[in-house]
């Protein structure tokens, strides 16, 4: 237990002076939520509307997770400092878990900022805004998941362009928080549906107003992608331990 | 003399080429063994065998008795590595990355910092405790890497290539850092530099093609050679193609 903690103590420190995190992980989401809220302010559109906004705002802020856990993954292989920590008694069990466990504080944080925020501009106080603080988990589990799998796949220069550009364009893009994927239809929303995007901020939305069976379909797709990325995960890890 | 390590056989087979083939070498305790070799010779992957970084193809070496193929975790309590890269973490101050590897090691909160404490004193490292690490020159960045390989107080240290890329005064500097763990501390070191084996080891071992040309101490491998210098003993070796 303490190998574990004094490892997730250095990652969450790594993170979080990291101007990375704060720039991309805080600041984007506030600079797009004030954004769009002015934009609806000025011409009014239903997808804009703060109490619908926020959620996809929240979910899409947790795509940063991936691009800052995986890149610390990958920096640390590059460093050799992996190959110092697996010389010393850690397991597999304490690297997974501590490159996991203290990116959920920050996406709460993230989700926190993001509906302080929503409040200031205007969306209604209901006991059921601390259900999106529950919504958050889920969505985080898969992002941060998926940082441990490109981290362990990818260099520091590939996941840069593959978590950096690629994911969070797809997030942005296939999550139907920036135009209503109805409107496009056809191929387009079939492949939204089949990712787990959409589903995050569905799920988000609908956990946000207290409306469970509403939330429930998509909660089991975000659950299902998010159990698949961590086994691919774990086994992508695993591999590169054993190939150093 | 009590023994520190002992390779039987010790072979590594990559697909395209022999790293290390049927390697016997017996280490004392609190000896200080040098490997040599040119690029390719095996040096490395000899370290990374012993160290449990990789797992050999066949044959078994013993570190105080514990099999690195059987009993990884016992290995793994007793060693410590300063990879041939320098291997700390950036955005962490020098005092935290001390920390992190007692941490990781298992010592409580209080004892981890009160190691920090002693290491950094013995290493010279208290003006830099509060600077990141990432922020220190080359030379400060080694020493906190070799600070941190023995802040858990191995009983076996794995040096590769400790003092690449220093410069003359940070490379004396560190030397003597090296020779005060001479007698208590079994340290096998990879370099290139014939100098520094010659300043450091009580024994050398020379290695090509992954197979150990010869054994002994300085002054021995000179005899065998009829050189007075270890530099050119040890092109003679390389060259010779001669056995131990």
């Amino acid at each position: 237990m303490r190998r574990l903690s004094a490892f997730c103590a250095r990652v969450a420190k790594e993170i979080l002076r990291d101007p990375l995190t704060l720039a991309f992980g805080l600041g984007f989401p506030v600079v797009l939520m004030l954004l769009l809220s002015a934009i609806q302010s000025n011409i009014p559109v239903e997808l804009f509307e703060i109490a619908h906004l926020t959620p996809g705002i929240a979910t899409f802020g947790l795509s940063f997770l991936t691009l800052f856990s995986s890149l610390l993954i990958a920096k640390d292989r590059k460093s050799a400092l992996l190959q110092r920590l697996y010389t010393t008694p850690m397991t597999a069990r304490d690297f997974i878990l501590g490159y996991t466990l203290p990116m959920l504080p920050i996406a709460i944080l993230q989700t926190v900022v993001c509906y302080l925020l929503a409040l200031i501009l205007g969306l209604s106080p209901t006991p059921y805004l601390l259900f999106a603080l529950v919504a958050a988990i889920p969505n985080a589990w898969f992002y941060i998941s998926l940082g441990l799998l490109f981290g362990s796949a990818l260099n520091d220069k590939q996941v840069g362009g593959v978590c950096g550009t690629l994911l969070t364009n797809l997030s942005a893009w296939l999550s139907g928080t920036w135009f209503d994927l109805e409107l496009v239809g056809g191929a387009f929303r079939k492949i939204a549906y089949a990712l787990p995007f959409v589903h995050a901020v569905e799920w988000a939305r609908a956990a946000q107003i207290g409306a469970w069976s509403a939330a429930l379909p998509h909660l089991w797709w975000v659950l299902g992608y998010s159990l698949a990325v961590t086994c691919g995960a774990v086994v992508l890890f695993l591999r590169q331990m054993r190939r150093i | 003399m009590m023994e520190a390590i002992r390779c039987k056989d010790l072979t590594k087979i990559y697909p395209e080429v022999t790293a290390v083939d049927h390697l016997n070498l017996s280490v004392a305790q609190g000896e200080l063994f040098a490997l040599l070799g040119v690029n390719g010779a095996g040096k490395s992957t000899t370290v990374k065998m012993l160290a449990t970084l990789t797992a050999p193809t066949s044959g078994d070496a013993f570190l105080n008795g514990k099999s690195i193929v059987h009993d990884r975790a016992a290995v793994k309590a007793m060693i410590a590595l300063s990879p041939q890269e320098t291997a700390v973490a950036p955005n962490l101050t020098v005092s935290e990355n001390l920390a992190l590897m007692a941490g990781v090691c298992g010592f409580s909160r209080n004892l981890a910092a009160r190691k920090a404490e002693e290491v950094a004193k013995i290493f010279g490292l208290q003006p830099q405790l509060s600077r990141r690490a990432g922020k220190l020159s080359g030379g400060w960045q080694r020493r906190l890497s070799l600070a941190m390989a023995l802040i858990s107080e191995p009983e076996i240290l794995f040096l590769d290539e400790p003092t690449l890329g220093l410069d003359v005064l940070a490379r004396s500097e560190l030397w003597d850092a090296i020779r005060a763990l001479k007698g208590h501390v079994t340290v096998i070191l990879t370099t290139h530099y014939m100098e520094e084996a010659e300043a450091l080891s009580d024994r050398i071992g020379i290695m090509r093609s992954g197979k150990l040309l010869t054994v002994g101490t300085l002054s021995e491998i000179k005899e065998q050679t009829g050189c007075d210098k270890l530099e050119d003993a040890f092109i003679r070796i390389v060259r010779g193609g001669e056995t131990a």
